[in-house]
């Protein structure tokens, strides 16, 4: 029972970090347009916080991991390192076709941030499904 | 590894959220287990054993060549 209690709130804890981590990001983003019309100074410490809350989600992140139980953990980790080997082919192979001028337009990070979610989301589903 | 958990859990007549509370994981887990789809850590083989008052060796039996 504690450890259902403990695990709904690790599951809370992971949402709210990452929810602000995604929010600092925007301030990171539209702040100095929007907010502090280019102030490198503000821009830096809207970075640093950027930089605080990531790791705070991170370890975040790992809490909620350690709460899970032997299958969901085995489950989380075969989709992790799913997500991780393919982000690094597919990205360096996205990047290449950049270099090489084969794409037109630039290589950005946020397709690399948005394979990675898909990627995990789809094999955490694969990986679910396949021990029910 | 093929197991009887399922005839244990029948014969006490609980349901695999019961055993599954009882052990300290998932359903989900139990159900795995249950279908020999996933093999339980030792610790856990030991709380299941103990649950129903077994062995392990009267649970679990090892079956050459399944990783």
């Amino acid at each position: 029972m504690d450890k259902k209690v403990e695990r709904r709130k690790g599951i809370k804890r992971l949402a709210f970090w990452t929810l602000a981590w995604v929010l600092s990001v925007a301030l990171v983003s539209f702040g100095g347009e929007f907010l502090w019309d280019g102030n490198q100074a503000m821009s830096i410490a809207a970075i640093g916080l950027n930089l605080l809350i990531g790791i705070l989600m991170v370890l975040a992140n790992r809490r909620f991991v350690e709460n899970l139980d032997e299958l969901e953990k085995k489950i989380q980790l075969e989709s992790m390192g799913l997500t991780l080997g393919l982000t690094l082919v597919v990205g360096l192979a996205y990047s290449l076709l950049d270099v090489t001028n084969i794409i037109p337009w630039d290589a950005e990070i946020s397709f690399l941030v948005m394979f990675m979610g898909i990627c995990y989301l789809a094999t955490v589903g694969m990986n679910t499904r396949r021990y029910r | 590894m093929k197991n009887r958990i399922r005839i244990l859990r029948a014969e006490k007549k609980w349901t695999q959220q019961d055993l599954a509370g009882a052990v300290g994981v998932s359903r989900q887990t139990i159900n795995a287990i249950e279908k020999e789809k996933f093999d339980p850590s030792l610790p856990t083989a030991f709380r299941i054993a103990h649950l129903f008052g077994c062995s392990i060796e009267d649970i679990f039996q090892f079956e050459n060549g399944n990783s």
